[in-house]
Formats: C-alpha cells, sequence, structure tokens
C-alpha cells in the first residue's frame, strides 16, 4: 500500500496499484501485442509540486482504498477562476500568488478575526485526512488531504447564538484570473459556498491545506479550502478568503446559477437524480466505466447521517 | 476541377477526417486521455461529430459563394464521417456509460432531455447514411432524396441543442455552434425565399414562350 512506502518517496514516484488495475481492466479485451510495454511507463515526473509539509498526523477518519495519483489531481479540474476545462487550470493557475494570504472570520461570532495563513498552519498539528472526493458530474476519487476540521478554526472565534450557517468566500481577482467572469464561465463571481453550523462543525468537514504530503498547488485551491467528503465536490470551496457565520441559509454560487441541477445541500445521493445527471452509480477514476455503485453521503453515512435526521432529502437536496 | 485533382483531393479530406480519430488513438496508446479518460473520449467524438455536421452543412453555401461547384464530391464524404464520429459517441455512452444495461438505457434517453436531443439527432442521420449511395439516389430520385435529406437541418439543431443542454454554465461552444447552423440554415432560406420571389428565373418553372 501506498502509505506504508518511507516517508522520502514522492507520491508521484509511485503509480497507485488501482491504476495498473483498472487499466488491465479495461485492456483486458485489446490484443496483448498492442500493449506490449506500456504498462512499464509510469506517469511522468512532476512539475506541480507544493512545499513538503511536517509530518502528518494519521486520522481514523481516513479511508484505506487505493488512491489516485498526484498528476490524476493536479491536471484534472474544476475551478472555473482558471477556465471552465478541466485541464485550464493546470495551466493557467501557476502563476497565482498566495503569500501572503489571510482569511477573515467575521459575522455572528464573539471573536471575529482575520487569520494569516502562518496562524492557520500552526492552529493545530496537521492531519492526513485519505478521503473519498465525489464529483456532480458522476466521476469519484480518492485523495490524501491535509488539514484539520474546520471546527478548530471556528471556536476560536466563538459563534454566537445567532449563527446558524457558515458562508464561504473564494479569492476574486480579475488581474489573476482573467476568465473569471460571468460572460465566460456563465457562473457569479467571487465564488460562494454555505454550509449549516451543525455541518460544518462535524469532525468529518475538513479545513485543508494541503494534499500529498505537501502545501496545496494553486490549481487545488491553494493555499486553503474546504473539504467536505460527504457532498458533491462543488461544495468544497477553494482559495477561501472569507467566513462568516450568519443566521439564515447563504446564497451558493452553483444553486444561483441552476437551481434545478445543485441545492444547497447537496449530499451525495443516488436516489437524487434531477434531470441533468445519473447519480445511481460513478466512475472510479481513473477507470473508464461508471460502475461503481454510489453510496448515499458517499459512504459517510455512518457519521453524518444524524445531522438530517427528519428531512426530506429528496426535497432538500 | 480535373478528376484526377478531385480523386487526390478526395483522399487529403478522408484523411483529413480520420485525423481526429487517430489522434484520440495516439493518445489512448500513451495513456494521455487525462485522468477521465471517458469523458475526454466522450467529449472528443462529440465535438468531431457536431464539426463536421457544420462542414457539411457548409458545403453547398461555400460551393456557391467560392464558385466551386465541385466541392459537392466531398459532401458524401464528411457527412459519413460526422455520422461515424456521432455512432462513436453513442457508443461510449452505450458502453462505458451504461454497460449496455439496455433497461436503463430505454429508461435514460427519454428522461433526461439532453440525451433525447443528442438521441434525436443521431437517429435523424440513420436514413441519411442508408441513402448515401448513388444507387439510394436514383431509386429515390433526385427530388425525392434530396427532400429525404433534408433531415440533416433536424441533426444540427437537435445536436446544439444537446449541447447547450448538456453544459453546465459556460454556454459559449454551444452558442457558437448554434449561430453557426443558424447562419447556415438563414442561408437556405434565403435562397428559398429569393427562388419564390422570382419563379421565371427558375427554368423548371419557367413557361414554356409560346404556348
Ligand atoms: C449527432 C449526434 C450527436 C452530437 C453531434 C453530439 C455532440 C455532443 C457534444 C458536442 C458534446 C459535448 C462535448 C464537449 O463538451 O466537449 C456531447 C456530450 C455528450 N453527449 Fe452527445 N452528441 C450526439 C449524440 C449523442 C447521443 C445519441 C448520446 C446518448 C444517447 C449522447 C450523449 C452524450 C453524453 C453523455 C455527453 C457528455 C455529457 C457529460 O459530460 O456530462 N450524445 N455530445
Amino acid at each position: 500500500m501506498l502509505i506504508k512506502k518511507p516517508e522520502d518517496i514522492r507520491y508521484s514516484e509511485v503509480t497507485p496499484k488501482s491504476i495498473y488495475l483498472n487499466r488491465r481492466r479495461f485492456l483486458a479485451g485489446i490484443p496483448a501485442a498492442f500493449l506490449a510495454g506500456r504498462e512499464l511507463l509510469s506517469p511522468s515526473a512532476r512539475a506541480l509540486a507544493g512545499s513538503k509539509l511536517p509530518a502528518l498526523v494519521k486520522s481514523p477518519l481516513s479511508t484505506t482504498e487505493a488512491q489516485n495519483s498526484y498528476n490524476d489531481v493536479t491536471r484534472y479540474n474544476n475551478f472555473y477562476e482558471f477556465g471552465t476545462q478541466k485541464d485550464q487550470p493546470a495551466k493557467y493557475a501557476q502563476k497565482f500568488k498566495t503569500d501572503p494570504w489571510t482569511v477573515s472570520v467575521e459575522g455572528e461570532v464573539a471573536k471575529p478575526r482575520k487569520f494569516t495563513m502562518d496562524e492557520i498552519l500552526k492552529l493545530s498539528p496537521i492531519e492526513e485526512r485519505i478521503y473519498r472526493h465525489r464529483c456532480v458530474e458522476a466521476w469519484s476519487i480518492v485523495v490524501p488531504w491535509a488539514g484539520y476540521s474546520l471546527s478548530t478554526l471556528l471556536k476560536q472565534v466563538e459563534p454566537t447564538s445567532k449563527a446558524k450557517y457558515v458562508a464561504f468566500e473564494s479569492y476574486w481577482d480579475l488581474k489573476q484570473m482573467p476568465m473569471a467572469r460571468p460572460e465566460i464561465a456563465g457562473i457569479k463571481f467571487p465564488y460562494v459556498e454555505g454550509l449549516r453550523l451543525d455541518e460544518a462543525m462535524h469532525p468529518l468537514a475538513l479545513l485543508c491545506v494541503g494534499m500529498y504530503g505537501e502545501t496545496l498547488p494553486p490549481q487545488d485551491g491553494a493555499p486553503v479550502r474546504m473539504v467536505v467528503p460527504w457532498k458533491y465536490g462543488f461544495k468544497s470551496i477553494k482559495s477561501i478568503v472569507k467566513i462568516k457565520l450568519v443566521a439564515s441559509e447563504p446564497p451558493t454560487t452553483w444553486k444561483m446559477s441552476v437551481p434545478e441541477w445543485y441545492g444547497f445541500y447537496s449530499n451525495v445521493n443516488p436516489n437524487v437524480n434531477p434531470v441533468r445527471w445519473n447519480q445511481k452509480t460513478e466512475r472510479r477514476l481513473p477507470s473508464f466505466f461508471q460502475n461503481h455503485p454510489t453510496q448515499i453521503f458517499n459512504g459517510y453515512g455512518d457519521q453524518v447521517a444524524s445531522l438530517y435526521a427528519g428531512m426530506d432529502l429528496k426535497k432538500l437536496y | 476541377m480535373a478528376m484526377a485533382k478531385i480523386r487526390w483531393t478526395k483522399v487529403v479530406v478522408f484523411l483529413l477526417c480520420l485525423g481526429p480519430f487517430l489522434w484520440l488513438g495516439w493518445r489512448f496508446w500513451n495513456q494521455d486521455l487525462t485522468a477521465n479518460p471517458t469523458e475526454f473520449i466522450q467529449h472528443f467524438l462529440g465535438d468531431w461529430a457536431i464539426r463536421l455536421i457544420v462542414v457539411t452543412l457548409a458545403v453547398t453555401p461555400l460551393r456557391k459563394l467560392l464558385h466551386l461547384p465541385a466541392l459537392i464530391r466531398f459532401r458524401r464524404m464528411i457527412g459519413l464521417f460526422a455520422f461515424f464520429y456521432a455512432c462513436l459517441h453513442f457508443l461510449t455512452y452505450l458502453w462505458l456509460d451504461k454497460l449496455f444495461d439496455f433497461g436503463e438505457i430505454l429508461k435514460d434517453i427519454p428522461k433526461r432531455p439532453f440525451i433525447t436531443a443528442g438521441f434525436a439527432a443521431l437517429v435523424l442521420m440513420i436514413p441519411l447514411a442508408l441513402t448515401s449511395t448513388a444507387g439510394w439516389i436514383r431509386r429515390l430520385g433526385g427530388r425525392r432524396w434530396q427532400m429525404l435529406h433534408r433531415l440533416i437541418y433536424g441533426t444540427a439543431v437537435a445536436a446544439v441543442v444537446h449541447y447547450y443542454w448538456l453544459v453546465k454554465s459556460d454556454i459559449r461552444l454551444p452558442l457558437l455552434y448554434g449561430t453557426l447552423v443558424a447562419v447556415l440554415l438563414a442561408y437556405r432560406v434565403g435562397t428559398w425565399l429569393v427562388a419564390r420571389a422570382r419563379p421565371r428565373t427558375s427554368p423548371k418553372r419557367a413557361q414554356p414562350a409560346i404556348s
């Protein structure tokens, strides 16, 4: 298994078994001669490295499933600020300036304040959290994120009794992100997302500062993002500059854009299929086949289902 | 154009149309299909299907505007290549998305509007591909054959609608194809209106000079 490799081997230097297995499965029917030698090629050395994080604390919340390669996770991104095509963020986010960086935590809190990136990195020991990540586009990956529960940060500012929801906002700067315009991307900027306060305080909700043992590369939401593994990926907002505790449900970007397709909750749910998507199954990349059954709450139901007790998840999707 | 020149140009057009398919094969061979190979393949094939549909529709206006009547000789081939890419595109849906689960497929096609539109676009191409031979033109007669092949207008519209309905928010490309198709169809309407306004210039409708 990958995680048992010695510390100094970079993730990009090993190709997870799953990739070989999936390729074999797909290619099984194709003449072997055609394939001779191809599998010997492992992914090319990586160009998009972050800087190494101190030793990470292992987490019981991690999955043991096979992880995707660093290459996959850094070259295939939905990050509309840097272009709507999946290969664009890896190209156009490279010069994104993430230092200095501050995150303002404000709203219905007793102690509003700004956190520098340094403060965020030192607030709590950084854990490795290996999570399943499920996109609304019916594909999924497994990523070793690094960070700690958002609740750690929120407790610092002491939410008041009026705080019921948490609203997040991404960085937006047309100079650095010339494609982040509604006329181009078709969505409004800055990107905004939200969680109910109890969701945001759930230990699984990760304030993420890295992946694969390193700081986040820009196209994956540097320097700090959310990872909410039981919801569709677009809920996991990138490059956060503002976290505001509020009294009522905040607007969220994709819901504003097409409310029939995207709800506020957007919990992974194979039984909720708005007309655009078929969520019953998913493609566990890099497999070619959409044959992996989708699990309710992306398989995190044991931990999070109680948050939604008594709610009609078909209506409040 | 001389016959030999046309033959050679046909080879070139054939290779140009096949090029994307060979490129896809090359990328497959090099395992260079992105982290989501199915999405890449499916979108690539859909893109080339709609592009070649637009090129097919452009042949008639271009031969008139550029005074290149010989262009008509390439139209069938381009149209058949559009059908080829559309079929492979459909195959990725049947095989990679649905694993040939026809029960699911039959429910899915009417359920999701963008799939319905894509399916309509493809179905409308089937009679055109089947009757694309010289034998069928003779059997149907030029006029009826031409009527039948106007189904391509339906394909083009349905393909644009399919694309417009499936994009998440960035509608620039569906709008571009939509504009191209609208212009190419407007050209047909225009020529039809002109022909109707001046019936005497049309030799078929011209009355005998002496009765
Ligand atoms: C003439 C016929 C068709 C044309 C021209 C066409 C064209 C396209 C185009 C241009 C795209 C988007 C590619 C991109 O984003 O780069 C697409 C996507 C797609 N098409 Fe088609 N299509 C046709 C028929 C069909 C049929 C018959 C089906 C299935 C029944 C189908 C299913 C799909 C699917 C599943 C996608 C991907 C949607 C996604 O990524 O979520 N298409 N098609």
